[in-house]
């Protein structure tokens, strides 16, 4: 009985897992067949100045974008896990972002910060009157606000099934010994989360760096390569310029970063359960 | 845990917040009613001079259904197949000792820590040595593949739960494997498997990468890669783009409206636990 499973993951799953390294040391043009190049794909991906940027712009997008999210998330799981029924009210409509998929998300997104018939016209305010997605400065950062719009509904409803775990007998405790609502949130809330911000974290870490049909669809990697993350790159390489080698040296790093980005961070909470990140959430 | 003073600074959070997520709806919605014309000439966040269905006309005559149908028939194969494996899979790992069982429980746990797209590459490859590029099989193998790790984890998770003694006295009946897994697990784990596969189905539904790298033509066409073809060829009519847009949400805004709390335990399956 476990021969079904195991067939499907070991042909579909390990198998590219174990070719993605095969790959990354031939030269194949995605057409052809693939002919043995040593290490000359890896030499060429780290001269790369593009893939060297790529690998900037992804910490920078994982660092901002945790920077971001975190905060946000956990302040509105805390908010939306309260009782109160506009809290709830609330809750029902934070969940719509989560309607949509990824490419949906972009393209609505694309529409609405066009430069010519978009946000900019809406209000008569000149800092709305931006090319959010075609200045290669802000490009980055328009990124960074739709990713958090698209992904942080999610990680709230985490910290709000968190929350309500927690024992009200400890808030009781909390205000017999006279905490407010800011002692409370920091002697009891946080503490109590430590899982669940361990498994979000986790989540925002390495998801960002698989994040691909978001920007794929709202910036395509530019303005010229301001937005080309590592996802991005190894696609453009690899389907776009039909250079597999290095695709695959790209996906390669982009595995081993990913494995040891969230084995680390089972290791530093002390979790016994492997997270995932092949949701991209 | 609430102190009796309200709570002023977190109800100004949660609707700035509130604001920042509702702008975007009311746009996506509004604009899909709005007439073609009105689009280049009108304020986009003010109500459209008439109401109009023509958007979505325009897109289900343009085959929107048969990507809607596409895009079905690939959740649907790959979710069914996705639950039976791993349920045969995860009632072998929570029920047998053999070191075969053991390996493969720490083999599917390797799987949920490895970004699997990643991978695109080779599976690309092989789906055109197999003959299956540009077929939906070329989108329901690997996704089917790629969601197995996590529902073995849900379901073991879930399975583990169950009572020994209730296998015991199944045994002890004289039952065999399968009519064990026909009487005892399915039924038990049924809501487990309505909360995983849920969760199987959205990654599906709104996976992206997988039809665009791997199939080409429009007749394989999925949902996600249409709106995207749609933006191509509809440069005009932003209308349309944005129906298709709402269209697409439109499955799983049912779901949310008739089951929220499924939907919600679907997405967050097993990281919520």
């Amino acid at each position: 009985m476990l021969a079904p499973a195991l067939a499907f993951f070991g042909v579909f799953a390990l198998l590219p897992l174990a070719g993605v390294v095969v790959l990354s040391f031939f030269a194949w043009d995605g057409l052809g067949t693939p002919s043995f190049a040593g290490l000359d794909a890896w030499v060429a991906v780290f001269q790369n100045p593009v893939t060297l940027n790529a690998m900037k712009l992804t910490f920078l997008m994982t660092a901002l974008s945790f920077v971001v999210q975190f905060p946000l998330s956990l302040l509105l799981g805390t908010f939306m896990a309260g009782h109160q029924r506009y809290r709830e009210a609330f809750s029902v409509l934070y969940f719509l972002p989560l309607l949509f998929s990824a490419a949906a998300t972009g393209i609505a997104f694309k529409a609405l910060l066009d430069p010519n018939f978009g946000l900019s016209r809406a209000f008569n305010a000149d800092f709305l009157k931006q090319d959010w997605l075609g200045s290669p400065n802000l490009a980055f950062y328009t990124l960074i606000m739709v990713i958090s719009w698209s992904f942080v509904p999610f990680h709230s409803l985490l910290y709000q099934a968190g929350v309500r775990q927690i024992p009200k007998s400890m808030y009781e405790a909390a205000t017999l010994d006279g905490a407010g609502r800011t002692r409370q949130f920091f002697n009891v809330t946080l503490p109590q989360l430590k899982y669940t911000i361990v498994t979000s974290s986790t989540l925002m870490l390495v998801g960002s760096l698989t994040y691909f049909d978001l920007i794929f669809i709202l910036t395509g990697g530019g303005p010229g390569n301001a937005t080309r993350v590592l996802p991005l790159d190894m696609y453009l390489t690899g389907f776009r310029s039909y250079q597999m080698g290095p695709a695959s040296v790209i996906a390669v790093i982009l595995i081993v970063v990913g494995l040891l980005l969230s084995l680390g961070l089972n290791k530093v909470s002390g979790a016994d359960k492997m997270e995932s990140q092949m949701e991209g959430a | 845990m609430r102190t009796r003073n309200p709570n002023v600074l977190g109800g100004v959070l949660g609707f700035a917040w509130l604001l920042v997520i509702m702008v975007p709806i009311y746009y996506i919605v509004i604009t899909s009613i709005r007439p073609r014309e009105d689009y280049f000439s009108s304020n986009p966040l003010s109500l459209p001079s008439e109401f109009t269905l023509e958007p979505f006309r325009y897109v289900l005559e343009n085959d929107f259904l048969r990507y809607f149908t596409n895009s079905v028939i690939v959740t649907v194969v790959t979710v069914v197949a996705v639950v039976v494996s791993s349920l045969m899979a995860s009632y072998v790992i929570v029920r047998s000792r053999t070191r075969m069982a053991r390996f493969s429980q720490r083999l599917f746990l390797m799987g949920i820590a490895i970004p699997l797209q990643a991978t695109i590459i080779p599976i690309y490859y092989l789906i055109v040595q197999l003959g299956l590029y540009d077929t939906l099989w070329a989108l329901i193998l690997p996704s089917v593949a790629f969601a197995i790790p996590i529902t073995v984890l849900i379901l073991t998770n879930f399975l583990r739960d169950v009572p020994k003694e209730l296998y015991e006295s199944m045994t002890v009946d004289g039952a065999s494997d399968m009519q064990m897994f026909r009487r005892l697990v399915l039924p038990l784990a049924k809501p487990a498997i309505v909360t995983v596969g849920i969760y199987d189905a959205l990654q599906v539904w709104n996976g992206f990468l997988f039809p665009l790298v791997l199939t080409q033509s429009s007749e394989m066409r999925v949902l996600p890669l249409s709106l995207w073809a749609y933006q191509g060829e509809f440069t005009t009519n932003i209308p349309a783009v944005l129906a298709a847009v709402m269209l697409s949400a439109l499955p799983i805004l049912v779901l949310y409206i008739a089951g929220r709390r499924q939907l919600i335990s679907g997405l967050t399956a097993g990281f919520s636990k």
